[in-house]
């Protein structure tokens, strides 16, 4: 077995192998590219010498490695591009519309009449972009590359943490603190070389959005907030891309298909947009984060599966309008006929991983007249979202931390370790019994049970916001508050009444809001005795716990 | 109070030999938490409003948020005193606004859900 300094060792060599590897990827792409320009222009100079089987073509672009497919341009598609580029000189420039090695590749698909020769050449002609490299982004990256789709770009200006690595499947634990974009191209690369990866290694914005994803096809939102989802909205709409749209959280996910068919604003035909269906933004309290609720692994990869699937679905139904190689199209089948109608009525697809009914499709409106995304009375333009006179993070809102509660009720996490440590020293000397203090930890359960502090007590902070704070008992000429209705109270609030009233009561979670929110409740309640008894939040929670006082302390 | 609200219990704070539509009320997305973590809950709701009128989406809100919802904070389903941004009303598993969204009549049997939108990813 290994000591530990291997195995550090091992981690250490492995993320400068992937950090050069993606160097050399990079570098790889670059010359590609200039090659790849070079022969273009040598192609328009002199006239086409190709051979005339596909055997021969090898003997074409030799000076490549046949093995090396970091390139981006493996030799029988960059023939095969080539031959597209110079189309318009005849002759017949390959024996078959796809390549040795993509008819073997892809053979398992290709045999699907859902897909077949026409599907699998609109999959390669297609450009998607995936913003979001996460939980969602990273398995419709790998089903999408996996099925041959031509470019695919990929949008997040994050790291790889190792708190993605159970569900964010194209990173790896030696590319933790890699660019996420950089990581995944490193995955996808390994899964399928024949794609063209478009690294984009920044959050998209408003400023930036319009300049994106005009380079595709189809977009998948595969984003994690608000503000995002409704700029990707609003720029595919301006663009005319259809949009695949999805989330997951905890056990849930779900999935819908906007503007599709994709039409300008103002056409009624065209699917609604995320404001049709959200035309207001959830009040920021409401949103919740994968990191605050949690989020099962598969469940969200469920929802990334089948964003690949719509994408695939629309791609190879040949409805689109693809950017490039119109030619090879049109070359290789009888044109690009626009099947709209193809398009499913505008759904919701719910997932509940835990139901006895786990797939449910709900039908959603049709495109709203009011909208002011994609109705003739739009409001949102290419120019307003250049301007930057659409502050997508405002409309949305932002949570600020919880701040509810004077100085004078809160204490920091190194001071309430002075308090536990003082009582010990106390209690050592035992010349004085020191009324102690009560931890309360409003985490829930099963927060809880991965670990909290010595002698703490668990109430979760779901039971605190449950209980309703009883009509106050003044006109009823009693002199303790809020105690009517005794007999129906909570168990947990019997529990604290219970208690030394001489105790202090420190009420810690995991990162300092809802422990606030508690103490307001508990006071409320009439725990604190009109102010006989202090209650007061650890600022910070378990969090500051951690950084400041026990570094050992579970970082989950 | 009991997790299901059983039909005669609604019936009761209103007026006697109320009629009473029977419904499935669910919650998905997150909203269950607000209502003791249970999606599915089999209410019955009075024909009309206090003030004679068909009891229609916005009764049945007022009704769920007074009788079924058991967390304090009202305004994560609520504000403006119509359903929060971010939750979709569905009637029978299509968008409420194909259905004429608050003013919509509830039949007996009609499922009405609540999904509140998801942002992780
Ligand atoms: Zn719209």
């Amino acid at each position: 077995m290994f000591f530990a300094g291997f195995d550090e060792k091992i981690a250490n060599l492995q993320a400068q192998i992937h950090t050069h590897e993606t160097q050399l990827n990079s570098l790889k792409r670059q010359l590609a590219t200039v090659e790849f320009e070079a022969a273009q222009s040598s192609i328009q100079q002199r006239p086409p010498t190709y051979p005339s089987t596909s055997s021969a073509s090898h003997t074409a672009y030799e000076n490549h490695d046949p093995h090396d497919m970091s390139f981006g341009f493996p030799e029988d598609w960059q023939a095969e591009t080539l031959a597209a580029l110079s189309a318009s000189n005849p002759p017949a420039l390959q024996r078959w519309p796809l390549g040795k090695e993509e008819y073997k590749r892809y053979g398992r698909q290709l045999i699907m009449p859902e897909v077949g020769l026409k599907g699998q050449l609109a999959l390669k002609a297609s450009k998607v972009l995936i913003v979001g490299a996460g939980g969602l982004g990273c398995p419709a990256a790998a089903y999408l590359a996996g099925a041959g789709v031509g470019t695919l770009g990929l949008v997040d200006g994050d790291t790889v943490e190792e708190s993605n690595l159970h569900r964010q499947i194209m990173h790896g634990t030696g590319r933790v603190g890699m660019g996420k974009v950089n990581s995944a191209i490193v995955g996808l690369t390994s899964l399928n070389p024949n794609v063209k990866y478009v690294p984009h290694r920044a959050h998209l914005t408003a400023e930036s959005s319009l300049d994106i994803v005009d380079q595709y096809d189809l977009v998948l939102d595969c984003t994690d907030n608000p503000a995002s989802r409704y700029l990707i909205s609003d720029t595919c709409v301006l663009l005319s891309k259809p949009l695949v749209s999805a989330s997951a959280l905890r056990t849930d996910g779900q999935l819908m298909v906007l503007n599709n068919p994709p039409r300008p604003p103002g056409d009624s035909s065209g699917g609604p947009c995320y404001r049709c269906v959200f035309p207001k933004p959830p009040p920021p309290e409401s949103v919740t984060s994968c990191g605050e609720g949690g989020i099962l692994g598969p469940v969200v990869g469920v929802m990334g599966v089948l964003q690949a699937l719509e994408a695939i679905k629309i791609i190879s139904s040949g409805s689109l309008k693809l950017g490039t190689s119109d030619k090879e199209m049109k070359n290789h089948t009888n044109g690009n006929s626009a099947k709209d109608s193809t398009a499913q009525p505008p759904s919701l697809l719910m997932f509940s991983a835990f139901s006895p009914q786990p797939f449910r499709t709900i039908r959603l409106r049709s495109r709203k007249l009011s909208c002011p995304a994609c109705s003739a009375q739009a409001t949102i333009t290419s120019e307003t979202l250049l301007s930057g006179s659409l502050d997508y993070v405002q409309f949305c809102g932002t949570t600020h931390p919880v701040q509810i509660l004077n100085a004078k009720e809160r204490i920091s996490a190194t001071e309430y370790a002075a308090v536990r440590e003082e009582e010990v020293v106390l209690k050592e000397m035992s010349f004085a019994q020191p009324p102690g203090h009560v931890l309360v930890d409003v985490r829930e359960k099963v927060q809880w049970e991965l670990a909290a502090l010595d002698g703490a007590i668990n109430i979760p902070f779901s039971k605190i916001a449950s209980t309703k704070v009883p009509i106050k008992a003044d006109e009823m000429g009693s002199k303790t508050p809020n105690r009517v209705g005794v007999e129906s109270e909570a168990f947990w609030l019997q529990e604290l009444r219970s208690l030394p009233t001489d105790q202090t009561m420190f009420v810690v979670c995991r990162l300092g809001n809802d422990s606030q929110l508690a103490v307001r409740k508990f006071k409320e309640l009439g725990l604190d005795h009109d102010g006989t008894r202090a209650i007061k939040d650890i600022q910070n929670g378990l969090l500051a716990w951690r950084r400041d006082v026990d570094t050992d302390f579970p970082d989950y | 109070m009991a997790a299901e609200v059983d039909p005669a219990e609604v019936q009761t704070e209103q007026e006697e030999d109320v009629e009473v539509i029977p419904l499935t009320v669910e919650f998905s997305g997150g909203l269950e938490m607000l209502f003791a973590d249970k999606k599915v809950h089999a209410i019955g709701l009075p024909a009309k409003t206090p003030d004679g009128k068909a009891s229609n989406i916005a009764f049945l809100v007022d009704q769920v948020c007074e009788h079924l919802m058991e967390d304090d904070r009202k305004e994560l389903f609520i504000q403006d005193d119509s359903v929060r941004p971010g939750i979709l009303v569905l009637i029978n598993d299509a968008d409420w606004e194909l259905e004429g969204e608050e003013k919509y009549e509830v039949k007996k049997g009609d499922k009405i859900m609540f999904v509140s939108t998801l942002h992780g990813g």
